[in-house]
């Protein structure tokens, strides 16, 4: 089994197998992340470019740590800080990063299918660190990692992904993810943030928490983007909360053990209650730790394709 | 080599490790994935069965400090490299099947320095079939199998349900 995929796109193209692959492969780099030099060679003369169009500071340190500690070259680019404030096209601003020789480029961008264009117009591989509300591959990957790092089988495993399904792509991923490994993945909220057809790719629909969250294994909360509040997908962020928030209560409702996880930032009070975030159920601190490992993973897997 | 004379050897170089480091005071072995480290089972199990210590073992994974990353077109399978203990000031007994260009054990040092500072890192290998492209040398050896660098030297092991023995591909052919 080896990995024969020049960019990392979107979960969907890939194999059961292969999400396998990524996540033994993550193993090795989660040792390396425990020592105390925290460096390996493996990358050496490549050189990795973040691009991204969107405001983050998780994934993109996550991907600059991950490449710094295959000892690659990391550099930062954000828009607001360059020339596509002046009406530089996506692929040109790319062309021209790639001028700089550069093999990998991790693109963040607010339109769904950006990494995809991307990859068809530049030589280097591409990375996918979140296009819209399409994918973000990588997160849903480190989420697995973690599901498995607890001990948990994905095998017949109940996750329940709870919030705005609908505009994010965190969830996508997610889906497409679980249920090719053999989870079975219920998407919880209310009918307003869940796309159209959903069941299609898999998930069931519940529309109340309660109901949602009943035996369930892994709860994964998401965000509730405050910034879309103008949209009039909910009443007020109080009853959004009062409905869907993860109360310790609630959690009750779930398997004795279960972990809770959330892609972050979180809104502390609103989808998950402070003390549920910080309870000893709580994995999201793991899923920033292990993002580096997988990323890592990610970044030597994808460097050998290159020729 | 059959399965006798590879037991007669990792025994000879058992006694070997022991009297040169005269006992088991700061010793410790590290076995290069994956023969290497079924070699160094085998060697503590004689150790301790001599002197009564169980000295403490690492297992290597030297994939990431290959010298060919760059220029593959499929990257290498990861396994994990597991050292369980500081390194840091131990004589440590580098441990692998065959020694053949140096290029492993060359990554292995460097794997292994990333580790700690040791005191001193000798190797043992079962077989060594010449052909060095590095200035490198083993401080144990179970056999000089001289051979022309078109042959290929395949240990296998029990560990892996076969046969314990050392064979010599001709050119594909045994």
């Amino acid at each position: 089994m080896s990995f024969k995929h020049k960019h990392l796109l979107s979960i969907a193209p890939l194999s059961a197998e292969e999400i396998m692959l990524i996540l033994e492969t993550a193993d090795s780099f989660k040792e390396v992340s425990g020592r105390e030099i925290k460096k390996v060679p493996a990358l050496r003369g490549k050189t990795v470019v973040n691009l991204f169009f969107e405001p983050s500071t998780r994934t993109r340190t996550s991907f600059e740590l991950a490449a710094k500690r295959l000892s690659a070259d990391a550099i930062n680019f954000s828009p607001s800080n360059s020339s596509v404030v002046k009406g530089e096209t996506l692929l040109d601003t790319a062309r021209n990063i790639e001028a700089m020789q550069a093999d990998i480029i991790v693109l963040r961008h607010p339109a769904a299918g950006a990494a995809d264009t991307l990859s068809r117009g530049v030589k280097s591989s591409v990375i996918n660190a979140g296009d819209g509300w399409h994918e973000h591959p990588t997160q849903a990957l480190l989420d697995l990692y973690t599901i498995r790092e607890k001990q948990r089988a994905f095998k017949g495993l109940r996750v329940a992904i709870v919030g705005d399904v609908a505009h994010s792509r965190v969830a996508r991923s997610n889906i497409h993810a679980l249920t090719k490994v053999g989870a079975a993945v219920r998407v919880v909220g209310p009918r307003t943030m869940m796309p159209f057809g959903i069941e299609k790719l898999g998930a069931t629909f519940y529309d109340t928490l309660d109901a949602g969250l009943k035996g369930v294994d892994v709860i994964m909360m998401l965000r509730l983007q405050l910034e879309r509040q103008g949209r009039a997908l909910y009443p007020t962020i109080r009853e959004y909360s009062r409905l869907y928030g993860l109360t310790a209560e609630r959690l009750k409702l779930a398997e004795p053990g279960a972990l809770v996880m959330h892609p972050g930032p979180i809104n502390r009070g609103v989808e998950i209650a402070p003390d549920v975030a910080d309870s000893f159920s709580s994995v999201i601190l793991d899923q920033v730790t292990n993002g580096v490992a997988v990323r890592m993973g990610i970044l030597y897997l994808l460097s050998g394709a290159n020729q | 080599m059959d399965a006798g004379e590879m037991t007669r050897a990792l025994t000879r170089i058992a006694h070997e490790i022991l009297e040169r480091n005269k006992g088991t005071k700061d010793l410790a072995l590290v076995g290069i994935r994956t023969g290497g480290v079924h070699l160094t089972h085998r060697l503590t199990k004689r150790i301790e069965e001599i002197e009564h210590v169980k000295v403490p073992v690492g297992e290597l994974d030297i994939t990431l400090y290959r010298d060919d990353l760059a220029i593959r077109k499929e990257q290498p399978i990861l396994k994990t490299t597991h050292v369980p203990f500081d390194i840091g000031d131990r004589k440590i007994v580098l441990v692998d099947d065959v020694l053949f260009t140096g290029r492993t054990i060359r990554a292995a040092m460097d794997g292994l320095i990333d580790l700690g500072r040791p005191a001193e890192i000798q190797l043992a290998v079962l077989v060594d079939r010449g052909h060095r492209q590095l200035p490198i040398k083993a401080t144990y050896i179970g056999k000089n199998i001289p051979t022309s660098t078109d042959e290929i030297v395949q240990v296998f092991f029990e560990e892996d349900g076969e046969e314990d023995r050392v064979v010599i591909w001709q050119g594909g052919v045994a």
